[in-house]
């Protein structure tokens, strides 16, 4: 029976296999925290520093929860790896065939009780260990009750814009979230209601929490309690139709005084600047006030995003632009330049409308 | 090639393996079973969930003759089956007949139940959440009744013109199998939509 | 790939051979034949299916890129994840069951001859109805274009009033037709295994790639029709007003993802068992050993079955269930990994004490059991449901599961090509291609499915068409997008070795491999009739037996 003369070759080959291997996987886990760490270095448009979206990176209760039981997780199957591959990478070393093999059968076994019985205790025991450090938080992040002083919002998911509404302040406003910082000695956490008029949607900041689901016809419930202030960035992650990649989140935890600052102004009706009433015209005479509110006038549409305090956002279309007057003014002539395949129809104004209705916009603080 | 094997060379161990008909057919109820289970699931969970429009209360009448048609035909299929195996072709046709008898009964029952709730209730499959579920779920095994009954029919052509003996039992017993699997399941879909479900 | 039939030409001239041959090949019902026209069609979509993960990978190579527009690009992943799943993997993998299961019992064909071919066709059919929905339509804008729904076609994304045309309808029908296709060969599989093996080969000692494939073949009859229930529901919704996922009329966006996903994950076990089954064809004979613990090998892969039936809900980790769900299917996941361990456990133990030799299916073997530890493990983090809140619907998912379709499924399959490819044509590939073929695969796959997890660790989502710039993603998906390319040249290394060695490869004969299961004891390509005289067997390894008359299996079973 012929062998093959290849074998100097083949073990050359493993040997530089392995090599490559472990350095690879070495790499990675050194440059891991550089990756990790280069996010935080972002600076939102409005010059602010963002924090980024590492779920390594965590500043609210479920997310570190989640990164705890991650690293725990982590080390557990680490180990395994290491175990498993170590066993494999011996037994390609040693038991490659050799030259002076050739022609010879090895010992044919066949199985050992004893071993199967190890290899399937030992990998059982680790996951009642598994499951019990992960129920544990399940239940710490799924059923946490919620405090009586909690800040309260409606999270309604749109293709592909975010509604916020905080039924206890009476406030409705779009794609930035504000939510008061919490104090881990005395909390003041934030209880999301997460509902959809469309298809599905998914909340996710990273830094805050996991992700939860926005579904039709099945509210779901989530909380955070950000430590730091700053803005905290996510989007959508539910494939929820042609710009789903730009339904993006923008969430400002706010020191005490400027989140109740930025409630006040956001309970205010709208701004009346005498100076824009022809704008105001063209909002209400053209269909914008059928899909756009603006608080104080008759415009009371619920399909678009509420307009009422615009300026006090620094991005429009859920994060797709810059909130300027000229990103204002290409969406509103004509939303597929930013969006293609946002709802938002092309409103094919005159120039003199078109740049009423803008300053119009910027006069909504 | 063969190998040789343990046993002395006069003695062949026997080597009985089932017939391949009987486990294909098998193995197609094992499969649609799992999709009536499906609609069985989606009719229960959505039961009382309908926002609007008839309720099944409202609408239904449990049809007792019906199924009691359609139950007996196993019975008939059973017979006829059992005949054939024994070659008297004559009792196998005669009951072979009455069960497709049975079946077409218990599709024009469904047909008239149909024909009442439509008209009389206005119920149709997009009336309501109920609306759906009713139609698909009774609907898809009527159509798996109605599938039968060709199958049935065209054996009945052979059989009425002699080609059916008692070396075709096998094939007929394999269709049986089929035709009980859609007896049991009108057992489990009455259950659900005329007992559970009122 | 003629079987050795012989012709007597009756004094006719050669008239239009090709011709005959084609129709041959069309109208074939030997399983042969049919295995080939499978695999054949697959390597086709898996060509299509790269290209068109390679359009993703431009479009995502940096930040804010315009290569394709969101519509086109969500065409792509959703096109890209249909094909592969369903025209490349299934067929493929049942195309190998259908050319070896028959040899390897000592049967002269499947079961149903005829249903195997109509089977073949209904898929082969149903992936012409999903690509010809390029074409169904008002061109590349219009609706009625290629789905765009994602290859799960969530509810309500999937219903007329967000799906409007027939783009979606495409998606549903071609699924339902395949899906068809799917349970009829199950059912002859099954069949076939339990009613035609040769005397002497009782279940026990049929070689474990019949046991696998037996398994993954009733996985289907129960998994994929789950799939063909929703389709049909869906269908309803879509054409006679029914209100199954209508979430206005009370319906469930909900019960839409628990049908699918009881398809769902059961399917991603049907494609991973018949590579289970390669492997333990292919380790054992280059380990030069039998399988180690050929009982709990088969008794581990049942305990899969069943268990990874009810695990399904992992994939809904995020929407909304009570704790007490998510802990549960959090368990059930995290035990599925045990018997899944076990089988890893059991080819280490095959290749130890071995003699181990370093062709390329063997290269190939160990890339697999490489990769699937790692994507068994990285599945074990996304089964602690906390975890999955951060890491679902990332780009750790999707590097996850092309770790286990890429790392362990195609390189199981590469793996098999290189075993089996002798045996179907009578040729050997070319063992030089087939190690430029392993090496530029597994450099371009680690590249990019290494790096991948990385990106959804810091928050990058799925179907995403473009990402912001201030995100910190570009260099990693430019690295990712760079293997992408490593990897499609290896793609092209192996048809340029499919080819040229089927012209000028070495002559295979029988037994290449000096292997041990029954389809190596006939011709390379097997006659028409498989077997000369139908063999009887009395061990597992039935040409050790004949090989080693001193020292047989059969004395030790």
């Amino acid at each position: 029976m012929a062998r093959n003369s290849g074998v100097k070759n083949g073990r050359k080959e493993m040997s530089a296999r392995r090599t490559k291997s472990v350095l690879s996987r070495g790499w990675q886990i050194v440059l891991l925290p550089f990756w990790s760490t280069s996010a935080l270095w972002a600076v939102g448009p409005d010059g602010t520093p963002s924090n980024g979206t590492n779920i390594f990176s965590p500043a609210s209760t479920p997310a570190k929860s989640i990164a705890d039981l991650s690293i725990f997780v982590l080390v557990i199957t680490g180990i395994i790896f290491v175990v498993v591959f170590a066993l494999l990478f011996y037994s390609v070393v040693k038991f490659r065939m050799r030259a002076m093999d050739a022609g010879r059968e090895p010992a044919q076994v066949y199985g050992s009780t004893q071993i199967e019985l190890a290899w399937t205790i030992i990998p059982t025991l680790i996951v009642v260990v598994l499951f019990l450090a992960t129920a544990r938080v399940i239940h710490a992040v799924q059923d946490a009750p919620e405090p009586s002083d909690a800040v309260e919002v409606t999270v309604i998911g749109h293709q592909y814009w975010w509604e916020f509404r905080y039924p206890k302040l009476g406030i409705v406003t779009a794609n930035e979230l504000h939510i008061p910082v919490s104090n881990p000695s005395h909390p003041t956490p934030t209880f999301l209601q997460l509902l959809s008029v469309d298809t599905d949607h998914s909340f996710w900041a990273p830094e805050l929490a996991g992700k939860t689901d926005l579904i039709p016809n099945h509210p779901n419930r989530m909380w955070v309690d950000p430590q730091r202030t700053g803005v905290f960035l996510g989007q959508c992650a539910q494939y929820c139709g042609t710009q789903h990649a730009k339904m993006l989140l923008r969430i400002s935890v706010d020191g005490p005084e400027d989140f109740a600052n930025w409630v006040r102004a956001q309970q205010r009706p709208g701004v009346e600047d005498a100076g824009a009433i022809a704008g105001r015209r063209v909002f209400e005479r053209n269909a914008c006030m059928n899909c756009h509110a603006v608080g104080g006038t008759p415009a009371d549409g619920r399909f678009g995003p509420d307009l009422t305090h615009l300026m006090s956002r620094t991005t429009i279309a859920a994060g797709a632009a810059e909130n300027t007057r000229d990103n204002l003014r290409l969406w509103i002539q004509n939303p597929s330049a930013i969006k293609p395949g946002s709802l938002m129809p092309a409103m094919k104004l005159n120039v003199a409308d078109l740049d009423a209705v803008v300053s119009y916009m910027q006069t909504l603080h | 090639m063969s190998t040789a094997t343990a046993s002395l060379p006069n003695t062949v161990p026997a080597w009985d393996l089932p017939s391949r008909g009987k486990v294909a057919m098998a193995g197609l109820i094992i499969a649609e079973s799992a999709i009536f289970t499906i609609f069985i699931v989606a009719y229960l969970f959505y039961l009382g969930k309908a926002i609007t429009g008839p309720t099944p209360r409202e609408v239904l009448e449990t049809p007792i003759f019906y199924t009691i048609c359609l139950l007996s035909s196993s019975l008939t299929i059973h017979l006829a089956a059992k005949f054939l195996a024994r070659g008297i072709t004559f009792a196998f046709l005669g009951f072979w007949l009455l069960t497709i008898a049975l079946g077409g009964l218990f599709l024009c029952g469904t047909a008239q139940e149909w024909h009442r709730v439509i008209y009389e209730h206005g119920l149709t499959i997009s009336t309501n959440l109920f609306g759906t579920t009713y139609y698909s779920l009774v609907g898809l095994h009527g159509f798996h009744v109605t599938a039968g009954l060709i199958m049935l029919t065209i054996v009945a052509v052979f059989g009425l013109s002699g080609r059916v003996g008692v070396e075709q039992s096998g094939h007929i017993e394999v269709l049986s199998m089929y035709w009980h699997f859609v007896d049991a399941v009108w057992v489990v879909v009455f259950t659900v939509v005329y007992v559970l479900g009122l | 790939m003629s079987s050795n039939v012989i012709t007597v030409s009756v004094g006719q001239t050669d008239a239009k051979p090709w011709v005959d041959e084609l129709h041959q090949w069309l109208a074939t019902v030997d399983h042969k034949r049919l295995g080939i026209l499978y695999i054949v069609s697959a390597l086709m979509f898996l060509v299509i299916g790269g290209v068109e993960a390679l359009i993703i990978r431009i479009q995502l190579m940096h930040s804010h890129n315009n290569f394709v527009s969101p519509e086109v690009f969500n065409r792509m992943f959703t096109m890209h994840g249909t094909t592969m799943i369903f025209f490349v993997a299934m067929p493929v993998l049942f195309g190998f069951a259908n050319y070896l299961v028959p040899l390897m019992i000592g049967a002269r064909d499947m079961a149903f001859p005829r249903l195997n071919a109509f089977s073949f066709w209904l898929s082969f059919f149903g992936a012409l109805l999903l690509y010809f929905s390029f074409l169904g339509g008002s061109g590349l804008y219009g609706a009625g274009n290629a789905p765009d729904v994602g290859w799960w076609s969530y509810a309500p994304l999937g219903a007329q009033a967000f799906s409007p045309g027939h783009s979606s309808d495409y998606w549903t029908l071609s699924l339902l037709v395949s899906g068809f296709g799917s349970i009829g060969t199950a059912i002859n599989i099954i069949a076939t295994i339990l009613c035609l093996r040769c005397p002497g080969m009782k279940l026990n000692r049929m070689p474990l790639f019949a046991w696998l494939n037996l398994v993954m073949a009733g996985m289907v009859l129960i998994a994929i029709t789950p799939l063909s229930a929703a389709q049909i529901m869906l269908l309803i919704d879509r054409y006679l007003g029914g209100h199954f996922f209508d979430t206005q009329a009370g319906g469930s966006a909900v019960l839409w993802m628990h049908f699918f996903w009881i398809f769902g994950h059961p399917e991603v076990y049907v494609l991973i068992i018949p590579c289970f089954a390669f492997m333990s064809e292919i380790i054992p004979v280059f380990s030069r050993k039998p399988i180690f613990g050929y009982p709990v090998m088969v008794a581990a892969t049942v305990c899969i079955a069943f268990v990874s039936m009810s695990v399904w809900a992992h994939h809904m980790f995020t929407i909304g269930m009570n704790s007490y769900a998510n802990s549960f299917f959090t368990l059930t996941t995290m035990v599925v990994g045990v018997p899944t361990g076990i089988k890893i456990f059991n080819w280490i133990g095959t290749m130890w004490g071995g003699r181990i030799q370093f062709k390329t299916p063997m290269l190939f073997s160990i890339g697999f059991l490489f990769q699937f530890l790692i994507a068994g493990l990285t599945g074990i983090m996304m089964a602690a449901s906390p975890f999955d809140w951060q890491l679902s619907l990332s780009y750790f998912v999707v590097a996850h599961f092309h770790y286990v379709i890429v790392g362990g499924i195609l390189f199981a399959l590469f793996g098999a090509f290189y075993y089996w490819y002798p045996k179907m044509t009578g040729r050997m590939l070319s063992e030089s291609l087939g190690k430029w073929h392993f090496w530029l695969f597994l450099i371009g796959f680690h590249l990019t499915f290494d790096v991948m997890h990385v990106p959804g660790i810091l928050g990058m989502p799925r179907r995403i068409y473009t990402y912001e710039p201030s995100r910190g993603w570009d260099t990693l998906n430019f690295i990712i997008s760079i293997g992408a390319f490593i990897q499609a040249l290896a793609i092209l290394v192996f048809v340029a070795n499919l080819i040229v060695s089927y012209f000028k490869g070495d002559k295979a004969g029988n037994d290449p491999w000096d292997a041990w299961t029954l389809e190596w004891s006939v011709s390379s390509p097997p006659p028409a009739y498989n077997f000369a005289t139908v063999p009887t067997v009395a061990s597992r390894r039935p040409l050790w037996d004949h090989k080693h008359p001193e020292d047989p299996d059969s004395r030790y079973e």
